[in-house]
């Protein structure tokens, strides 16, 4: 069986994965199928059980119901080192005792290969760091160390590569750098790359596809576009960038488009970005897509009159307003500083609008403060 | 516009001010080589008195020979009783070593029904006064209707031995990151190999140093071996029973020998630590 497992290729097929701990379901019921040969990521808040998820593709969690299928081989129940997936792990995990060589050489040696020299070789300069071989762990800085385990990981070309949380220990420089790195190398070795973060950015950086996992579920999958201009869900909308919600009742159709009205002011958006159930929906518009203009002006698109800002903050490529409307709700609108046109100033006077395709629908009864409340800058040890 | 420039006056400290700033940058420097005087005093007394021409009692210094230690085995049974103590704490080290390290990882890395007790328990002979285990082991052994001897002496070692190592192994892997073992069964070490090449290594020098503290605890321990070793004659039985009578020097060669070589142990640890660090 072992050699069977060990030899699997294919896509990774989670089929109602369910992890439970006393009372509590870390992953609750999760059916997922990851393509071969893509970069996928696993995005959501601390605890929302995505690292347990990683851990049990690994061999190190055992799933309490569920299964595990890599290509047609039922993984589930052999052991960590049985299966061809091999782990990045959070903090990198190099043994300390070995030098740099022999810490990329174990999987080799393990598995008996003959030419380990040359195959280390050929992944330490892929990470570009031939010359620290005889070193010892200890002895490299924080991005070195991740170039080790990584080089530890893909030297095996496993069917699957697991990164969890990979670049949390490095500076915001240096991991700018590495996600462009990482993105490289997977193309390179062409290998499957299961990527777990918090780091909305980091994900939409790196990833074909994200999967944005809340308390034990998936919220919704897709391409990082996909997710940040359609969001099915509030914690979706929250979680990815910034979104500004606005309550809303459906009046009618207009051909392809809804007709919304937003506390007796009426806007129109394309019926299939509406994801309401009935009649009540929360309109979603992404704060870079408002446009503001001085009460008066004329406007194109979607109209929100009545505004007055509250907050004005000069950040250097965008001005970011706060903007107080009639019902007493406050929108963010970020706008580019690209017309020469000096900012506005508090306490104008203004209007909003924007392009009716930029909205989105969400359903009326979500809990619009979903998913603002994680902080994804926070470093997390899950 | 010009102004009197007057040489500043150069601050003076008072004599008094200057004495407490001294003192008060140098206390802990004077406190450490009071610290270090008390306690290598003894050794040091120890260390001179081996190089006395004693004759019969070595309380007196008389003069200064080598004689001491050119031959080491001079006085009657002095090197018989080292070599008993030799052999005693090199088998009770191996055993307690083996043992205490099984357990420490039984108790360190599983769980099962019973392990804070032997948590507890594994404490105990370390807190029993030994004058009590001494003489309890002495009549279980006569119970058994075994003679006390050269290997009740070794059973009763390793049993107040093993309790130290646990303690000592039990910490070390403690510290040792789960992540590494997992890391290594990730990268296709089944659980024999992972403990070979990733947990052993790792937890060695707890090992190394859990026996090293056995081995002194054994070699010095008088009060349970004299009532468990009947007419076997140990080091520091021979030094006790010879105290009534004098001492001879050639107990005190010895004692600086050891001296000398657990310190070469530690500095060349040190060393070998320091290069591997670089």
């Amino acid at each position: 069986m072992s050699n069977d497992a060990i030899s699997a290729r294919g896509d990774l097929r989670l089929t109602r994965l369910t992890k439970t701990y006393g009372d509590f379901n870390a992953v609750d019921d999760l059916t997922l199928t990851i393509p071969k040969g893509s970069f996928f990521a696993l995005l959501g808040p601390s605890g929302c059980g995505k690292t347990t998820t990683l851990r049990m593709v690994a061999g190190l969690e055992e799933p309490t119901v569920g299964s595990i299928h890599l290509g047609d081989t039922d993984i589930t129940t052999t052991r960590p080192y049985q299966r061809p997936i091999n782990t990045v792990f959070q903090n990198y995990a190099l043994f300390p005792h070995l030098s740099i060589f022999e810490n990329i050489a174990f999987g080799l040696r393990r598995r008996g290969v003959k030419d380990v020299k040359e195959q280390v070789d050929k992944v330490l300069n892929l990470v570009e760091l031939p010359h620290l071989a005889s070193r010892k762990p200890t002895q490299l800085s924080g991005g070195q160390q991740q170039r080790i385990a990584l080089a530890r990981a893909i030297v095996n070309r496993p069917a699957l590569l697991l990164l969890d949380e990979p670049l949390g220990a490095l500076d915001l420089k240096l991991r700018r750098q590495m996600q462009i790195e990482l993105k490289w190398i997977q193309r390179e070795v062409g290998l499957t790359f299961v990527h777990v973060t918090h780091d909305q950015e980091e994900a939409m950086t790196m990833a074909d596809t994200i999967a944005v996992m809340n308390e034990g579920r998936i919220e919704q999958m897709g391409s990082p576009a996909d997710l940040y201009d359609n969001p099915e869900t509030a914690f979706v909308a929250n979680f990815l960038g910034q979104s500004n919600l606005i309550k809303g009742k459906i009046e009618g159709n207009d051909g392809d488009n809804l007709v919304v009205d937003l506390f007796g002011q009426k806007i129109s958006m394309p019926k299939n970005r509406s994801h309401a159930v009935d009649n009540s929906l929360y309109a979603g518009i992404r704060p870079e897509k408002f446009r503001i203009s001085l009460t008066g002006t004329p406007t194109r698109g979607n109209t929100l009159t009545g505004g007055h800002i509250e907050d004005v903050s000069y950040i250097g490529v965008s001005t970011q307003y706060v903007v107080s409307m009639p019902w007493g709700q406050e929108l963010m609108v970020f706008e580019q500083n690209d017309d020469g046109v000096a900012p506005f100033d508090k306490g104008d006077e203004v209007v909003i609008s924007w392009e009716p395709n930029f909205t989105f629908g969400l359903h009326g009864d979500e809990d619009i403060e979903a998913g603002t409340e994680v902080n994804p800058e926070e470093p997390v040890n899950e | 516009m010009t102004r009197v420039v007057q040489d500043a006056p150069i601050p003076t400290i008072p004599f008094n001010a200057r004495i407490s700033r001294w003192f008060g940058r140098n206390v802990l420097r004077i406190y450490m080589i009071f610290g270090f005087t008390y306690l290598f005093i003894p050794v040091a007394y120890t260390f001179v008195f081996s190089f006395n021409d004693a004759g019969k009692s070595n309380l007196i210094w008389q003069s200064f020979t080598f004689r001491n230690w050119q031959n080491p085995c001079g006085a009657p049974e002095v090197c018989n009783a080292l070599g008993n103590s030799i052999k005693i704490g090199f088998l009770a080290t191996t055993f307690a070593t083996i043992l205490g390290t099984m357990i420490a990882f039984a108790i360190g890395r599983y769980q099962f029904k019973g392990r804070s007790s032997s948590n507890l328990l594994i404490f105990l002979p370390m807190a029993t006064p030994e004058i009590v285990l001494g003489a309890s082991l002495l009549s279980l052994f006569l119970l058994f209707k075994i003679n006390p001897g050269f290997w009740p002496t070794v059973i009763a070692h390793v049993m107040f031995c093993i309790s130290f190592v646990v303690v000592t192994v039990k910490a070390r892997i403690a510290s040792l990151d789960p992540k590494l073992e997992q890391a290594a069964m990730d990268l296709y070490a089944n659980e024999f190999e992972t403990f070979r090449r990733v947990t052993l290594p790792l937890v060695a020098p707890g090992i190394a140093g859990a026996a090293l503290l056995a081995f002194s605890l054994s070699f010095d321990d008088f009060i349970i071996t004299n009532f468990n070793s009947g007419t076997l004659i140990t080091f520091p039985k021979f030094v006790y029973v010879s105290a009534a009578r004098g001492i001879p020097a050639q107990a005190n060669v010895i004692g600086s020998s050891m001296f000398f070589l657990a310190l070469t142990i530690v500095v060349v640890g040190q060393l070998v630590k320091e290069r591997k660090a670089r």
